[in-house]
C-alpha cells in the first residue's frame, strides 16, 4: 500500500487539510505534511506503480528512478524549509496554492507518461500563479496574468507536441526523444520545456513575475518551476546539442542583465536564469558526468537560491523596500540575515566548502572533458559574474554601502530558522559532497577537492572581488528598469489594442454606416415585399386549406349518424366493393 | 560573534585592516597556485599558474563595462515608468 503512495497525493490531501484548518493547526500542518513527504521520499526505491490502461493508451502515473528521486528529495527539503519560512503568514490561499504547486511538481517528476506529465504541468502553472496574485498590488496582478498567459501558451505547445509524438511513435511513455531530431513534435516539446526553464528569449516571464510575488511565495517559485523543467530536459533531451549553446548564452544573459538591475529579487531572478543555464548546457553535453552535474547543481541550486530569496525577502518584509538604490546600511541591525544570506551567496559563487563548488565544477569539467573549450571558458567567466552580483553587488548595496537610514530589526524567528536550515545544507553539501553524489543518477567518479581546483576557484573569485572593489563606482545601481523580451507582449499588447481601436473599429463603423443608409433602405423595401407576399399569398393559401379541411370535417361528421344499421350497411357495401372489385377485375380480364 | 564578523565588513574603521587582509589573501592564493601540483591538464592555459586569477579579474571587468555599455547604448535601461 505504502509503496504506491504518491508524494503528490500526500501534498494534495495536505492542501485539503490546510483549507479546513486555521491558526496554529494550519501552521503546524503546513510543516508536518512536507516532513511526512520528506520521510516518504527518503525511503522510496526505484520502481513503477499506478499503471493504468485508459482510452487505449498505457499511462504510468507514478514511476521512480534515481533521477526522479534526487529531485523529489530536494523538493521535499525545500517544501519543509519554505513552509517554515512562511510560518508567520495568515493566508490560507497562499499555503494551499504552495502545496498544490509542490504536489504538481511531484506529479511531473514521477510521471511515467506524457499525459500525466501534462496535467501536472498545467496545475503547476495555475497553482504557482496564485503566489504572484497574492501580492494583490496592481503590478503583481498584471505580472501574474502575463505569467499565466505565457505558461498557458507553453502548455498548449507541450500538448501539441505530445499528441504528435504519440501519433508518430504510438507510445505516450516519457523517455529520451532521440528519434528524428528536429521533427515538429520534438521541437514543440523542447520549446515548452525551454520556456519553463527560462531559456532566453523565453525567459522574461520569470524576471517579470517573481519579483512581484509575495515574500514567501517567491521562495517557492525560485525552487520548483525551472528545476522541474531541468528534470524533464534531463529525462527527455539528454545530449540534445542545441541546448549547449542555449545554456551558455543563458548563463551569460543572466549575468549581463543582473549588472543593470536595481530590484533585488529581479537581480536574483536573472541569476536563476544564469544558473539554470549551466544545467541546460550540461543536458546538452549529455555525458554521464554532465547529467550528474545537472542534477547535482539543481539540487544545490534549489537550496542556495531559496536561501538568497529568503534573505532578500526578509529585507523586503522588514523595510518595505526592494530597490537597491533605496537600501543600504542594514548590516547594523540585521547581522544574522546578512550572515545567512552570505552563506547562500558563497554557495552560488562556488567557493570551496560550499555547495556550488562541488556541483557547478562537475558541469564545467564535463564541458572540458567533452572538448568544448569555449563553453568551458564562458561558463567559468559567468561564474565570476555570479559572485560579482549575488555575492558582492547585491549584499553591498542592500546591507552595506551608503546608509539608507533605516534600522529594521531582524525578521521573525521562523524566517531565520528556515534560512539557517538552508545554510546548513549549503555548507553540508560543500563539506560532504559524497552524500549528494551517492544520490545522483549515474555512478560518480569525481573529486572536487583537488589542489589546483581549489586555488583556481579562489583565484577566480578573489580577483573578481578585486575588480569589484576597483570598479565599484561604475557598478552603482541606477533607477531604471531593463527591457527584456517581455517587451514583445507588453508593448505588443498595445499594438494589438491599437489595431482593435483603429483599423478594426473603422471597419466596423463603416459597416454600421453602410447598414444604416443604403443597407437599411434596402432591408425596408425587402421586408415590405415579403409582408405583401405573406398576407396576400401565404395567408390566402393557408386560409384556403383550413377552410377546405373544415368543410370536409362537417361532411364527415354528417356521415356519422350513430345508427348501427347505417354502419352495418356501410360495412356490407364496403365488403362488396372489396371482394367484388377483384372478382369484376378477374371477370373483365380476357 | 556573527555581529562582530558582519561589523568587521561593514564598519569604516576596519577598512585598513580589511584591505591588508584582502591583499595578503590575494598574494597567498597566487603563491599557492604556483605551488599546487597539476597532474591532469586538458588545456594549455590550465597549466599557467595564476591564469584563473587573471581570468577572473578580466571577466569581472568585462561583465561590468560591457553590460553597462549595452544597457546604456543599447536602449535596454529605461525609466521606471516605461510600461505605465
Amino acid at each position: 500500500m505504502i509503496e504506491g503512495l504518491h508524494p503528490a497525493l500526500l501534498m494534495l490531501l495536505g492542501a485539503l487539510l490546510l483549507s479546513l484548518l486555521r491558526g496554529i493547526w494550519q501552521k503546524s500542518a503546513s510543516v508536518l505534511v512536507p516532513l511526512m513527504v520528506l520521510l516518504r521520499v527518503a525511503q522510496m526505491s526505484p520502481g513503477s506503480f499506478g499503471k493504468i490502461h485508459f482510452a487505449g493508451v498505457d499511462l504510468v502515473m507514478f514511476q521512480a528512478d534515481k533521477l526522479s528521486l534526487v529531485f523529489a528529495l530536494v523538493f521535499a527539503i525545500m517544501a519543509v524549509i519554505g513552509n517554515i519560512y512562511a510560518w508567520h503568514i495568515n493566508d490560507t490561499g497562499q499555503r494551499v496554492s504552495a502545496f498544490l504547486y509542490i504536489g504538481s511538481a511531484y506529479g511531473v517528476v514521477f510521471a511515467g507518461d506524457w499525459f500525466t506529465l501534462l496535467v501536472a504541468w498545467e496545475v503547476m502553472a495555475f497553482a504557482s500563479a496564485y503566489l504572484i496574485f497574492a501580492s494583490s498590488s496592481a503590478a503583481a496582478v498584471a505580472a501574474g496574468f502575463r505569467y499565466l498567459m505565457v505558461h498557458i501558451v507553453g502548455g498548449v505547445l507541450l500538448f501539441g507536441g505530445i499528441v504528435l509524438h504519440g501519433m508518430q511513435t504510438g507510445s505516450y511513455l516519457v523517455g529520451p526523444l532521440d528519434y528524428g531530431q528536429g521533427g515538429l513534435a520534438y521541437n514543440l516539446i523542447l520549446i515548452s520545456f525551454m520556456l519553463n526553464a527560462a531559456v532566453p528569449p523565453l525567459s522574461a516571464w520569470l524576471t517579470d513575475a517573481y519579483p512581484e510575488a509575495t515574500v514567501t511565495g517567491a521562495v517557492f517559485l525560485s525552487a520548483f518551476t525551472t528545476k522541474t523543467a531541468v528534470y524533464v530536459l534531463i529525462r527527455n533531451y539528454p545530449g540534445a546539442e542545441v541546448l549547449i549553446g542555449f545554456g551558455v548564452a543563458m548563463a551569460l544573459y543572466g549575468v549581463v542583465f543582473a549588472v543593470l538591475e536595481n530590484d533585488c529579487r529581479r537581480l536574483l531572478g536573472y541569476h536563476i536564469i544564469s544558473q539554470v543555464g549551466y544545467m541546460v548546457a550540461a543536458v546538452g553535453i549529455g555525458s554521464e558526468l554532465a547529467l550528474n552535474g545537472a542534477a547535482s547543481h539543481a539540487f544545490a541550486h534549489i537550496l542556495y537560491k531559496g536561501l538568497l530569496f529568503m534573505g532578500a525577502g526578509a529585507v523586503i518584509l522588514m523595510t518595505g523596500r526592494r530597490k537597491l538604490t533605496e537600501l543600504g546600511g542594514l548590516y547594523r541591525t540585521m547581522p544574522i540575515t546578512v550572515f545567512l544570506y552570505m552563506i547562500g551567496a558563497l554557495a552560488i559563487s562556488a567557493f570551496p566548502l560550499f555547495s556550488g563548488f562541488v556541483s557547478k565544477s562537475m558541469i564545467i569539467s564535463a564541458a572540458g572533458g567533452d572538448g568544448r573549450a569555449t563553453a568551458m571558458l564562458l561558463l567559468t567567466g559567468a561564474s565570476s559574474g555570479t559572485f560579482l552580483h549575488t555575492g558582492l553587488k547585491l549584499p553591498f548595496y542592500m546591507f552595506f554601502g551608503k546608509d539608507c537610514g533605516l534600522r529594521p530589526p531582524e525578521p521573525p524567528l521562523n524566517m531565520l530558522l528556515a534560512m539557517g536550515i538552508a545554510a546548513l545544507f549549503c555548507i553540508g553539501i560543500g563539506i560532504f559532497p559524497q552524500l549528494l553524489y551517492a544520490l545522483l543518477p549515474y555512478p560518480v567518479d569525481y573529486h572536487p577537492y583537488s589542489g589546483a581546483h581549489i586555488t583556481e576557484s579562489l583565484g577566480l573569485l578573489m580577483f573578481t572581488l578585486l575588480a569589484f572593489v576597483l570598479f565599484l563606482k561604475y557598478l552603482d545601481p541606477e533607477k531604471t528598469i531593463s527591457l527584456d523580451t517581455d517587451w514583445v507582449y507588453r508593448r505588443g499588447a498595445r499594438v494589438f489594442m491599437w489595431i482593435a481601436r483603429h483599423p478594426v473599429q473603422i471597419w466596423e463603423q463603416m459597416l454600421i454606416t453602410l447598414g444604416d443608409g443604403a443597407g437599411l433602405r434596402l432591408m425596408h423595401r425587402l421586408s415590405r415585399i415579403s409582408l405583401r407576399i405573406d398576407t396576400q399569398v401565404v395567408d390566402t393559401a393557408v386560409n384556403g386549406v383550413a377552410l377546405t379541411a373544415q368543410r370536409i370535417g362537417i361532411l364527415l361528421r354528417n356521415l356519422q349518424t350513430g345508427i348501427v344499421s347505417h354502419y352495418a350497411w356501410a360495412m356490407i357495401a364496403g365488403l362488396i366493393v372489396l371482394l367484388g372489385w377483384p372478382l369484376l377485375a378477374a371477370m373483365g380480364a380476357p | 560573534m556573527i555581529a562582530r564578523l558582519v561589523n568587521f565588513f561593514g564598519e569604516k574603521r576596519h577598512s585598513r585592516r580589511r584591505w591588508k587582509l584582502f591583499l595578503k589573501l590575494l598574494v597567498l592564493i597566487v603563491i599557492a597556485d604556483f605551488l599546487v601540483p597539476r597532474p591532469h591538464v586538458d588545456y594549455f592555459w590550465q597549466a599557467i599558474p595564476g591564469w584563473a586569477a587573471i581570468f577572473g579579474f578580466i571577466s569581472c571587468a568585462a561583465i561590468i563595462f560591457i553590460s553597462k555599455f549595452i544597457g546604456h547604448s543599447g536602449g535596454i535601461m529605461r525609466d521606471e515608468d516605461y510600461y505605465d
